[in-house]
């Protein structure tokens, strides 16, 4: 998988949570969940779940934690992919 | 600021037997019955398997929820009070709040027995398969008693109090009188207030294991809600949601609202599971007290009562009941309001039950009518000695009721009754 195909396969996952359409529109790796696009914190661990789903993979505690930065969640995602 | 006059401002409903007011009204004028037979509660093995549930289409929530509060929503008891809720503020006049501040003067009393049961149940299979980490952000939230509430509170953008009252099957009768108690002490101006019952086998189920369901229905549900009939063996279990909003009586007229009714007054009381009275049955003395103490805390005299919307479930208890009524008011044969109960044609209820069934009540007010029981041709011989058959009608009366008074008896012995007066 490219690195555009995950960011897209990401964009998707987050975008039902996103409270800022604009951040959105212009997501990038720099984008901040919290930040940048306004989800909700209390949804950051449905986002986990649902990249947990679309992956196949299981994101550990630590893991998840890092995971507030598009940047930082591709790295999780790939290092758990590469992992199976 | 004491004893402000409290008046009615907006109705929302989700029953059996309707999920908007307009159906509603249209169907409790009409005798329509919301119980259906549900196969499952067959397949489940239930004794009794017909019961009521509001039907809509799962699209219609679009109008309430958003994408990401209907994301893993599985909780039936939520969207009838949101849908219940929402409607009634709208039809109040007002629009939701989208500024950063919160409408100080605004609250929200939203009762619940149990709430969230599907979603509790989601939630036990995965913590006993070892899979807590995968519950989600929303397992609290719907299964909350407190979530109908705060997602109320949310939406709307509420800043007064933002509560979940529970006593059972006089919840929703108890929000009523909690949100007038607030606004008539001058604590609140706008009190959206009502309850709401989840519907399906878990919720329903206890209630059959206490044989306390009718079983002899399962091929005729229509008929199976019997209140006051000679027939009646039990009640039928129902589920829905009912929403009020209660307003001050100087802020409806200073922003001209249209005005439902008013609530004189009313009481709750509990008769201490003595003399009588246990966790499943009322005692007697008490259920009186509570009626004569609504009365006088009204300022009205029992004469001026025109009709009674009663608790009336369809089981033994009926006939005490009306016996009280009739012991509390000093009033029977011909003298005796007219009295209906809406478990004929939606079943109880439960926790939602005094709030839809006082929406029934208000709507009877401001229209001009008393609906009709339906399944009581055969009028319990122990109801027919106290009143006159006429003062329990079949049919709708197209009459126009000045006093109502509604009235809901919970387990734990607890007692709940509101006067509802036509506003002029």
């Amino acid at each position: 998988m490219t690195n555009e195909e995950l960011l897209l396969k990401l964009k998707t996952i987050i975008a039902p949570y996103v409270q800022n359409q604009n951040g959105l529109d212009s997501l990038n790796e720099n984008t901040d969940f919290i930040k940048d696009l306004e989800i909700n914190s209390a949804n950051l661990v449905d986002v986990i779940l649902d990249v947990e789903d679309e992956f196949d993979i299981e994101i550990d505690n630590e893991s998840m934690e890092k995971m507030i930065t598009v940047k930082a969640s591709l790295e999780v995602i790939e290092s758990k992919l590469s992992a199976k | 600021m004491k004893n402000r006059r409290v008046v009615i401002t907006g109705l929302g409903v989700v029953s059996p037997n309707g999920t908007n007011v307009s159906n509603f009204k249209r169907a409790i004028q009409q005798g329509t019955s919301g119980i259906r037979y549900i196969e499952q509660l067959k397949e489940l093995k239930f004794s009794c398997q017909v019961a009521g549930f509001p039907v809509y289409k799962k699209n219609y929530l679009n109008n309430y929820f958003n994408s990401i509060q209907l994301k893993g929503l599985n909780a039936s008891g939520m969207e009838y009070g949101v849908i219940s809720g929402i409607d009634a503020w709208k039809d109040a006049g007002f629009s939701i709040n989208k500024t950063d501040t919160p409408n100080w003067d605004c609250g929200v009393i939203f009762g619940t027995g149990i709430l969230g049961v599907d979603k509790f149940r989601e939630a036990v299979y995965k913590v006993d398969q070892g899979k807590v980490r995968r519950l989600g952000s929303t397992s609290v939230t719907q299964t909350m008693a407190s979530g109908i509430s705060a997602f109320l509170g949310g939406m709307l953008g509420c800043g007064n109090v933002v509560t979940t009252n529970s006593s059972a099957c006089s919840t929703g009768t108890e929000a009523i009188l909690m949100g007038y108690d607030r606004i008539s002490s001058g604590k609140a101006e706008i009190i959206l207030a009502g309850s709401t019952s989840d519907s399906g086998p878990y919720v329903w189920g206890g209630f059959d294991a206490m044989r306390i369901l009718p079983y002899k229905y399962n091929d005729n549900p229509t008929v199976a809600s019997r209140p006051m009939s000679a027939t009646a063996s039990g009640f039928v279990p129902g589920s829905g949601a009912g929403a009020l909003v209660i307003e001050s009586l100087d802020s409806a007229l200073k922003r001209g609202a249209s005005i439902y009714a008013e609530i004189l007054g009313g009481h709750v009381n509990s008769g201490g599971q003595r003399n009588g009275g246990s966790m499943t049955a009322p005692n007697s003395v008490a259920v009186q007290q509570c009626i004569t103490k609504a009365i006088e805390n009204s300022n009205i005299k029992a004469t001026q009562i025109d009709a009674i919307n009663g608790h009336l479930t369809a089981t033994g208890k009926d006939s005490t009941e009306i016996q009280n009524w009739s012991e509390a008011l000093g009033r029977s044969g011909i003298d005796f309001p007219y009295v209906n109960s809406l478990k004929s044609m939606i079943g109880h209820c439960l926790a939602a039950s005094g709030s839809i069934e006082s929406v029934a009540t208000v709507l009877q007010l401001k229209e001009n009518f008393i609906f009709g029981n339906i399944n009581c041709e055969d009028l319990h011989p122990d109801i027919a000695s106290v009143v006159s058959r006429d003062r329990v009608p079949v049919q709708t009366i197209y009459t126009s009721p000045n006093i109502i008074a509604k009235a809901s008896f919970g387990f734990g012995d607890v007692n709940a009754c509101i006067i509802f007066k036509k506003y002029n």
